[in-house]
Formats: C-alpha cells, structure tokens, sequence
C-alpha cells in the first residue's frame, strides 16, 4: 500500500511569490528572514522524497460559485491548470501547470463515498493559489502528480470543525490504503486568524494573535480534543472574519492523528497575520538527518 | 434584498478586466448595464437559459452605484469579493503600499462583532 511520508501543513500567503523576488528598493525589509524560514520548511518535504503530493486548500471564488457550491470536492483530472487573472493581477502570481495523479484521485473518490463522505468531484479544475502557494514554497519545481481536495471554509452554510477533522483521519485511511508503492505527501494550507475585507484587516499582526498563540499550540501538539472543545462555526467569527480558514488546519491534524506533535514547527509574525508552517512524518519516515537521504 | 446578485455582480466584474475598468470609470452605467444583461445568467449556461427573476433593491443598487464598499458590508455581501475588486479599481490611487487596504479598514471602524451575516 501507498506510505504517507509526511503531512504538512501551513498557512498560504499569496504575497510570498512577489516578496521572495523582488530585488532592490522593491524588496519588502521582512523578505529574507521570510525566505530563510521558507527554505528551511521546503526541506522537510524534500527529505520526505514524495512521488505524490494530496494538496488540501479552498478555492476563492475562483471556479466554484454560488450557485454550486459543493462542501467538498476532489479532483480527477490528468492536468490542473493554475492560477487565475485576479490573482495575476493583486498578487503577480504565475500561471502553472500541474499534473494529476487520476489513480488517487479516483481512489479516494470510491472509497471515500464509501466511507460515509458524500464528495463533489470536477474532472476540470483550475486550482488556484490556496495550493499553488505551498507548491511555490515547497516544491517550486512543480514536478510531482497531485490529487487536489477543495473545501469549503468562503461560503456559508460551511461544514462543523469536526467534519473538517474527520475527513482530515479519512484521507489518511485512504491513502493508506491506496494499492501502490507510491510515497505520498499530503499538504494542506489554510489560515490563523484572519480578517478581510473588514476593520481589522491589514493591521501590524494578524486580528487576533491570542487566537493565533493558542492555534499553534493545538497544531504543534496534535491537540485536537482541546481544538475542537474550543472551537466552533460561531468563534471562529471572533479572531478575524475569514479565520473559518483555521478548519483546514483542523483538517490537516486529523491527517497527522490525535495527540501527534509535529516533527517540525515554525511560525513568522507578519502584518496582517500569522505565518505559520508544520511538518509530521508518520512513521519517522523522512526523520534521519539532513543529508542522510539522498 | 440578494446578497447573492451582489456577490454575483462582484464577481463576474472582478473577473472581467475590462469590466473592471468600465465600473471603476463608470459606476452608474456599468450597474444599469450589467442588470439589465447580466444579472439574470446562470454562469455555466452559454446557450441562452437563464433566470427571469433576479434584481437588485434600491439600497443594493445605490450602494453598487456609489461605490460604496461599507454600505456593501453592511448589506452582507461577501467581504472577500468586495475588497478584491475594490483593491483592483483603487490600489492605483494610494502611493503608499496597502494604502487602499488600510483606508478600507479606517472606513469600516464602525463595524463591531458580530458583523452582518454573509450567508446567502
């Protein structure tokens, strides 16, 4: 069966793509130390030497709309193109192209279903910066097949935090379960607290950094009793109003099990909020040295 | 009152770059325009069916026209959307960087928790 060699999780900020390479009077004063930590995290994936990456994230309002708004949704495509005008236009992101891995995606779609999660499919997705983010930060080749896995974290009626955590144990069944020798990596970026388009937005911290000190503590230690005791669809209103985010960071822990610490944690206050980067290797898989994996 | 035919006019304006500009450049007009053509398409329909029943109500209407983003968070419409065309039609206008942004969030400092509900 498939191994799941690391879960990553981590916070997308569409704004690290220009930041990271701008030179002269346009580089922001924060770009290196934010670089430096990046560089770091990207390591952890790439000692992990995944075949496959399973990206979690959320669209934007970019393909899935209101007038067909599914809660959750795979993808099951050979391609994905990325990256949309909007998001060329605020955040000079690029246009990539991804290549899929149908095999998972159609595992995780059967079994899945079968697994008491009714899950949305689209077998022509254009994914956008929710997962080219962390593909820019931590794989920026661009080179490993994914199986995208969109949420719902926008628009109102959302899923309860403990569906987000329980479909976050069941991706990990599924892909223990998927018959290859591939090694896979599952990914997932969502956010602290937040707020957008709204008074607290673009302050000298993220909205709420109580929220956000706490949040780090329950991701670090796989606290998902002390989560999900705390957190629900009406507090995450009060840290900032897009912070709904923060349930993909829940998802992400039930990827890496209760009580689990993560091998790797780092955080980096930025205005308008909290960057924030975690890695688990299940198994150890991906733990040795630096160096010692080729 | 549509907080979805308000999200629904941010977004496909947002999307659109020459619509960005017609609404920025003219708000009265691009608002009649688009309510009279597009409010009633269903996105992924590219033959003709369509809706026969969405329109705004006076206070949405003004608000679009005006260009007046609290007013539309005060509506419900989405914040996201909102501020995502607005920062594309006035960034420009601000030579420090987020200038727009923090002014945005200077105008909307009434606002207290909760904030009006978004749900469509």
């Amino acid at each position: 069966m498939a191994q799941v060699v690391a879960v990553i999780a981590s916070t997308h900020h569409p704004f690290y793509y220009k930041a990271s390479t701008a030179t002269g009077a346009d580089r922001p004063p924060f770009a290196d130390e934010w670089v430096a930590k990046i560089l770091r995290f990207r390591e952890t994936l790439t000692r992990a030497r995944p075949d496959v990456l399973v990206m979690v994230g959320s669209d934007h309002f970019h393909q899935l709309w209101l007038d067909n708004m599914p809660q959750f949704l795979v993808g099951k495509a050979p391609f994905y193109d990325a990256n949309w005008y909007n998001e060329e236009r605020e955040f000079g992101l690029p246009r990539m192209l991804l290549r899929g891995q149908e095999d998972l995606s159609a595992h995780v779609l059967r079994q899945g279903l079968d697994a008491g999660f009714d899950l949305a499919f689209s077998n022509e997705l254009r994914i956008d910066h929710s997962i080219t983010c962390p593909i820019i930060t931590l794989r920026p080749e661009a080179d490993l097949p994914i199986v995208p896995i969109y949420t719902n974290i926008f628009a109102p009626p959302l899923p309860q935090p403990k569906r987000f955590v329980q479909l976050g144990r069941t991706i990990r069944e599924l892909v223990e379960s998927w018959p290859s020798d591939l090694r896979v990596a599952v990914v997932g970026t969502g956010h602290l607290s937040l707020e957008l388009g709204g008074p607290r937005q673009f302050g000298p911290h993220g909205p709420d950094p109580e929220f956000d000190r706490r949040a780090v503590d329950w991701i670090a230690n796989g606290d998902l009793e002390g989560c999900l005791s705390e957190v629900t669809l009406d507090s995450l209103h009060a840290p900032g109003n897009a912070t709904h985010g923060f349930m993909d960071f829940m998802l992400m822990m039930g990827v890496a099990g209760d009580g689990i610490k993560a091998d790797y944690v780092d955080t980096y206050d930025l205005f308008h909020t909290m960057e924030a980067y975690f890695t688990w290797y299940p198994n150890g898989a991906g733990s040795a040295p630096e160096g010692v994996q080729a | 009152m549509s907080k979805y035919l308000l999200n629904k006019f941010l977004f496909t304006v947002d999307r659109d770059p020459a619509l960005v500009e017609r609404y920025r450049d003219d708000p009265a007009g691009t608002v009649t325009w688009w309510e009279s053509t597009l409010a009633n398409t269903i996105l992924n329909c590219t033959t003709g069916e369509s809706s026969t029943w969405q329109r705004f109500d006076d206070e949405e209407r003004a608000a679009l026209t005006a260009h007046d983003y609290p007013a539309l968070f005060a509506l419900g419409a989405h914040p996201f959307l909102t501020l995502t065309l607005f920062i594309a039609m006035f960034e420009r206008d601000h030579a420090e960087p987020l200038g727009f942004q923090k002014q945005y969030a200077l105008r909307l400092q009434h606002f207290d928790l909760p904030y009006p509900d978004i749900a469509t």
